[in-house]
């Protein structure tokens, strides 16, 4: 009888034309993970002609960590490392209060190849909840954990882990006024990050198309804004908006078809309009004479949020996308400053960003009842990104007087800094969930 | 030098389009000839070859260093401060000049609030210093504007004394 089942290991590796980045992403946890499950990862053992290069075990417990909701149990109060399940003595492992214990190993098959073995126990009654096998190779190790991790979390949670997707950032190093800018993408773990824009004039406002294949932002190169769309697959950029005035703040709709985007045109009246890829026809959605900007497509593409001070300050309002002649309707009403909203996966919250007591924190907000929860507690939070899963969100902090990214979870209880290895870090965009693997 | 500097302020603080009361005793002889042109604001420098006078261009430009090229505005806020009328009318002089002269007008904010909120902010000060400069007879072909929001700060810093910098519109040639 077969003791594993097989994956396929289907891995996408996204060609890039572009140039790997020195800043890496460090993690630290500032907040919370009090309630968060303890587990233990053993490290992976290996049998056959080669070690795996990958502590594979060790970024499986990052990506679970990271999640906030596991509090993965530190090696060294490790008695022993079991490698498979019969190794396992689940009293020791009640002892070290364990709540469930993942074990594994890369047996080595041909040169180069590897099958990833893994079994996941509950210690309290010491039932096998998953044995699974993933064929890899060297370059496919570190996908392979973090596909681990997400079989793992999905496993316990019940809902999709995000180790394997993918986040883009803007990277800012070097000293005012000489500052250049990187967009770049890594792994949601910040590793393998690749720079696919780099520039003396900022960039801002990365977006990901909702296929992960593409990402719209905004370049200022030639002493211009603009909007771009750089293919990830291919390298290839395109510019898609260069009119006079803004060019800002573009968000795909949910079928990939259009962007939102914030122009200013002529007469400096700065609305939001619809872009159709395809045909480039463009459509105007706001006609304040306010700023009116941020655009945020509703989960099914009908509505869209944004930001005016229509009202004297800035405010989320929503309009229809058919019928953008009705006036929007105000969909916050906490405190004086509400803007750049997100919509959560589901399409049931909103984040924003939150000003109260003079700090800007990120909060979400019931759609349908309209109640706002600040979820965070810096001085300068901006820049909120759901995870895919709905989870989680990234933003942007300051520590120690440099922009770091940050994780929270939606309802604020845990939060961890991810900090730069060097220069800024901040506008975060998390990507979608890779496309669903056969199994 | 000098004089001709305190002249051109002169001229400035008593309104830009006005025609400025000139005190000839006090005049060298260079500076009159210029003025004579500042009447024809159309004429390009080429038009007046071998003369040592300063074109009304170049008196306005002078005029420039003196006030500066940033105009800084309060938090949130893009109208203009009657402080810098000086600053304005001085650009509107320049760019009255010479119908080829160019510039863009960089609207920027400090830190606080969302970027692309900024970007709005950003544009919508530097609409604020276009119009004033098309009151004063500034072709609006003469200026674009370009908004950076927050990402391109003049100094560093998350204070009050930095905020205060970076709220501005830089006037670029």
């Amino acid at each position: 009888m077969q003791r594993f089942i097989s994956l396929c290991a289907g891995v996408m590796l996204g060609v890039f034309s572009t140039f790997a980045a020195h800043a890496e992403l460090v993690i630290e946890i500032t907040r919370g993970l009090n309630d968060a499950v303890p587990i233990a990862v053993v490290p992976f053992g290996s049998s056959g002609n080669s070690k795996p290069a990958l502590d594979i075990a060790e970024v499986v417990s990052n990506d679970l960590s990271r999640s906030g909701r596991f509090a993965p149990l530190d090696r060294r109060d490790m008695i022993e490392q079991p490698t498979s399940g019969e190794q396992i003595q689940f009293a020791d492992w009640r002892l070290l209060k364990s709540n469930y214990i993942l074990v594994g190993k890369a047996v080595s098959t041909s040169a180069d190849h590897y099958d990833v073995q893994f079994e996941l126990f509950n210690v309290l009654n010491a039932q096998r909840l998953l044995g699974l096998h993933i064929a890899a190779t060297t370059a496919t190790l570190r996908i392979t954990a973090h596909r681990i991790a997400d079989i793992v979390f999905e496993q316990l949670t019940g809902i999709p882990g995000v180790a394997s997707t993918r986040i883009a950032y803007v990277n800012v190093e070097g000293v005012v006024p000489n500052q250049t800018y990187k967009l770049t993408v890594s792994d949601a773990d910040g590793a393998n990050p690749i720079v696919i824009a780099n520039s003396n004039d900022p960039i801002m406002s990365p977006a990901w198309s909702p296929d992960g294949l593409s990402l719209a932002y905004v370049s200022f190169v030639n002493k211009a804004a603009a909007i771009y769309v750089k293919f990830l697959q291919t390298g290839e950029t395109r510019k898609v908006s260069a009119r006079s005035g803004i060019n800002g703040a573009p968000a795909w709709s949910p079928d990939g078809k259009q962007l939102a985007l914030t122009l200013s045109r002529k007469d400096g009246d700065v609305d939001v309009y619809t872009l159709e890829l395809a045909t480039q026809v463009l459509t105007r959605m706001t006609y304040d004479p306010s700023i009116d900007t941020e655009p945020a497509w509703s989960a099914d593409g009908s509505k869209i949020y944004f930001t005016s001070d229509r009202s004297g300050n800035a405010q989320i309002y929503e309009t229809n996308v058919r019928d953008s002649n009705h006036a929007p309707r105000r969909v916050t009403f906490d405190g004086n400053y509400n803007a750049r909203p997100r919509v959560s996966p589901d399409g049931k919250q909103l984040a924003l960003v939150h000003q109260e007591g003079g700090n800007f924190n990120i909060a979400t907000l019931d759609v349908k009842t309209g109640s706002l929860q600040v979820i965070t507690k810096g001085r300068q939070d901006e820049s909120p990104s759901y995870a895919p899963n709905g989870a989680q969100l990234i933003f942007s902090t300051q520590s120690r007087g440099h922009g770091v990214l940050a994780l929270v979870s939606a309802d604020g209880r845990s939060q961890q800094n991810l900090g730069a290895t060097s220069g800024d870090v901040r506008e975060a965009a998390w990507g979608p969930l890779p496309p669903k693997q056969k199994q | 030098m000098r004089k001709i500097l305190i002249m051109a302020l002169a001229a400035l603080v008593l309104g830009g389009c006005k025609t400025p009361p000139i005190n000839k005793a006090d005049t060298p002889a260079e500076t009159q000839s210029s003025d004579s042109n500042s009447n024809n604001n159309a004429a390009p420098m080429s038009n007046m070859p071998n003369t040592q006078a300063m074109s009304a261009e170049q008196m306005a430009h002078q005029a420039l260093d003196k006030v500066g090229f940033v105009i800084y505005f309060d938090y949130d806020k893009s109208d203009i401060k009657s402080e810098y009328n000086t600053v304005i009318a001085a650009h509107a002089k320049y760019l009255s000049s010479s119908n080829n002269l160019k510039v863009r007008l960089e609207g920027n904010t400090d830190e606080r609030g969302s970027r692309e909120y900024n970007i709005g902010l950003g544009e919508r000060r530097a609409q604020a210093v276009r119009r004033a400069l098309m009151l004063l007879g500034v072709n609006e072909n003469q200026i674009t504007t370009l908004s950076y929001g927050e990402e391109r700060p003049a100094v560093e810093g998350h204070d009050e004394a930095a905020y205060t910098k970076n709220r501005r519109v830089e006037i670029s040639y």
